[in-house]
């Protein structure tokens, strides 16, 4: 018996030499499972984009702003309901689309972009996430833009643009070269730009229409899929911005005409579902669909309280996208995947950071009983 | 005297979908086109686990397992035990841990179609943000220990062959009784 075959109390049938051997491939294989769970795990590719990568860029853009969100910063917390017109049973078998169905809803209103201080600005991009609780547990949860189509159609094209639309410090502008070469390499993003440029912009929050812009599949009870593309669309008549309202020293004049607009009477929005037709782009929100696809009014949300972001209210919620109930599926569109990831990173790191009130105060106005 | 046959069954199963859910785990937060359909297969997997191992408890519970041998050194027979409580502790502790801290976080924790599992925890981000590392330390934890837990079975099975492999080894056919 070899000194090897007693460190190992291996069996006396083996010889020393088989004994190497087989505690080399046992070694083998060990190292090769850590390797391969290595690989897995991205360690020996650094350059691909993930989730964590992504919020780091927002976090260099932005400068660290702990507690908020790193996209849509600043923002208000609604509340209210859905009420279904039923025109959308026969596409979703989601509860909520049902006849006379009344499900509850939260939501937030908020910028665009990682500062969670900036002052309201006629075009910076308006948004709308809303949270629909459904019977047993289930849950929609979307969030909007007031843009007519996306800005890029990529993860990987939207990674680039937060670099190339960071503003100079110097000019406090975004450096033209740079921009320039990313319109170049993306051209789609040059063509939304400029449909996004010419968009109309309304008064406020509450005349505005919010898109989901991403396609999603609207699953029927027997199984019938229908790509659809939603909006909100204001219940109220659309009035333009004046020039008397960018004009106010207010530096929250969005959120406290909505505030004050709410307190007088519930604002409200038709959920309008566009129904994709074949040839239809799902996998590409830079490209609007064609005006005269079908839309179907789904239901109105009806909101009847706001309140500003604190401890257990919209504050604390990640509006993932894909967040759906049965009846609603995710499409083909590679941006989806990607926000669910970036929204779960960003919401992970913010909610253990020190939370500072928000920018965006409820101020009751004198004589509403609050 | 080998495991029973469920407890030798459920063994290889979990063995299964446990390094299945490692993968997937490490995968899904680095791939951002296929993190949604990652997460989705993640939960009810992990879930599958939590139920397993808590019949394999009850079973193990009903049908102890065999000794190890007799000549095996004091210290491997420590190690033995102590890993085994640990992969226990880690395959009922880490679903626990994924439950607990989607629950925190807010999340409706679905399942599949319209199955949603109830929160085992009160809405805080602040739990969340706890929670959320120590899963990832955890399951790192459990794979190190299943990679010690490989190469002490296949010492086992290769070079000592004193019946401790084969005691859960899988067999087609029933074995006749010797
Ligand atoms: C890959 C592309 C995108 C990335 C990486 C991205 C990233 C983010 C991040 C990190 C947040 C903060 C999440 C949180 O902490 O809760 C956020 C919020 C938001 N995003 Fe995106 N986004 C993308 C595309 C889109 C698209 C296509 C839309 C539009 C329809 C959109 C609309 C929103 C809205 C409305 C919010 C705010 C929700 C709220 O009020 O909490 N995003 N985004
Ligand atoms: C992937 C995850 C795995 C887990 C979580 C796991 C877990 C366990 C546990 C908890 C026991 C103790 C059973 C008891 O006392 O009730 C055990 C025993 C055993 N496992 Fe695994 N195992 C895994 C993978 C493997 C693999 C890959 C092998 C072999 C190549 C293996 C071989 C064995 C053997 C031979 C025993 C019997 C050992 C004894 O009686 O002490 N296991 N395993
Ligand atoms: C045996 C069971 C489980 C194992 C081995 C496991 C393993 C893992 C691993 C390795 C990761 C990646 C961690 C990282 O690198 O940050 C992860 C993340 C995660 N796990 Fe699990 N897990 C288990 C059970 C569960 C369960 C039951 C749930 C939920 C019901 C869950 C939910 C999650 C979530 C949400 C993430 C992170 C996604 C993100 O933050 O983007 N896990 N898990």
């Amino acid at each position: 018996m070899s000194l090897l075959n007693d460190l190992t109390g291996a069996s006396p049938a083996l010889n020393p030499r088989a004994v190497l051997l087989r505690l080399g491939a046992i070694g083998g294989l060990v190292v090769g499972a850590a390797g391969a769970f290595a690989y897995v795990g991205g360690w020996f590719s650094p350059g691909t984009l993930t989730q964590a990568r992504i919020v780091d860029r927002f976090e260099r853009v932005n400068g660290p702003h702990p507690g908020f969100r790193r996209n849509h910063a600043k923002g208000l917390c609604l509340v209210g309901r859905f009420e279904s017109t039923s025109r959308g049973e026969r596409l979703s078998k989601a509860s909520l689309f049902a006849a006379g169905q009344i499900t509850p809803v939260t939501g937030r209103i908020a910028l665009a972009g990682g500062q969670p201080y900036a002052a309201d600005a006629a075009t910076t991009v308006r948004s709308l996430a809303l949270r629909f609780q459904l019977p047993d547990g289930e849950e929609w949860r979307t969030g909007n833009n007031d843009i007519p189509v996306f800005p890029v159609r990529t993860p990987e094209a939207f990674y680039a643009q937060l670099l190339a639309a960071k503003p100079d410090p110097a000019t406090g502008k975004p450096d033209p070269e740079a921009l320039k070469a990313f319109f170049a390499a993306n051209p789609e993003s040059a063509t939304a730009a400029a449909l996004i440029k010419e968009r109309r912009i309304t008064s406020g929050f509450a005349d505005d229409t919010f898109r989901g812009l991403n396609a999603f599949q609207f699953v029927a009870g027997d199984g019938t899929e229908t790509p659809v593309r939603w909006a909100f669309v204001p219940g109220q008549a659309e009035t333009a911005e004046s020039a008397a309202q960018t004009a106010r020293a207010d530096k929250n004049y969005l959120f406290d005409e909505f505030e004050t607009a709410v307190r007088r009477a519930p604002v409200r929005w038709h959920l309008v579902a566009s129904l994709g037709e074949a040839g239809d782009p799902t996998a590409d929100a830079t490209r609007p669909w064609p005006a005269e696809r079908t839309s179907v009014d789904l239901g109105t949300v009806i909101v009847t309280a706001t309140e500003a972001e604190a401890d257990g209210n919209c504050r604390d919620v990640n509006f993932d996208p894909l967040v759906l109930p049965a009846g609603i599926a995710g499409s083909d569109d590679p941006l989806l995947s990607a926000r669910s990831a970036a929204y779960a990173q960003s919401f992970a790191r913010r909610a253990g950071e020190p939370k500072a009130p928000s920018a965006v105060h409820d101020v009751p106005a004198a004589g509403a009983g609050l | 005297m080998n495991f029973n046959r469920p407890a030798r069954l459920l063994h290889w199963t979990m063995a299964g979908m446990i390094l299945a859910m490692l993968f997937i785990g490490v995968a899904m937060v680095t791939s951002l086109a296929h993190y949604d359909a990652l997460v989705a297969l993640h939960r009810p997997l992990g879930i599958g686990i939590l139920i397993l191992a808590a019949l394999r408890l009850v079973n193990r519970w009903r049908h102890p397992p065999p000794e190890l041998p007799a000549d095996l050194p004091g210290w491997q027979r420590q190690a033995a035990h102590a890993s085994h409580i640990l992969l226990y502790g880690l395959m009922l502790g880490l679903p626990l841990i994924g439950w607990a801290m989607l629950s925190a976080a807010g999340y409706p924790i679905g399942l599949g179609g319209a199955v949603v599992l109830p929160p085992i925890l009160p809405r805080d981000p602040t739990i969340y943000a706890w929670l959320r590392p120590l899963h990832t330390m955890l399951a790192y934890a459990l794979f190190g220990l299943i990679l010690a837990h490989l190469g002490a079975a296949l010492m086992h099975g290769l070079i000592r062959k004193d019946g401790v492999f084969s005691s859960m080894a899988l067999r087609l056919t029933t074995p006749r009784s010797r």
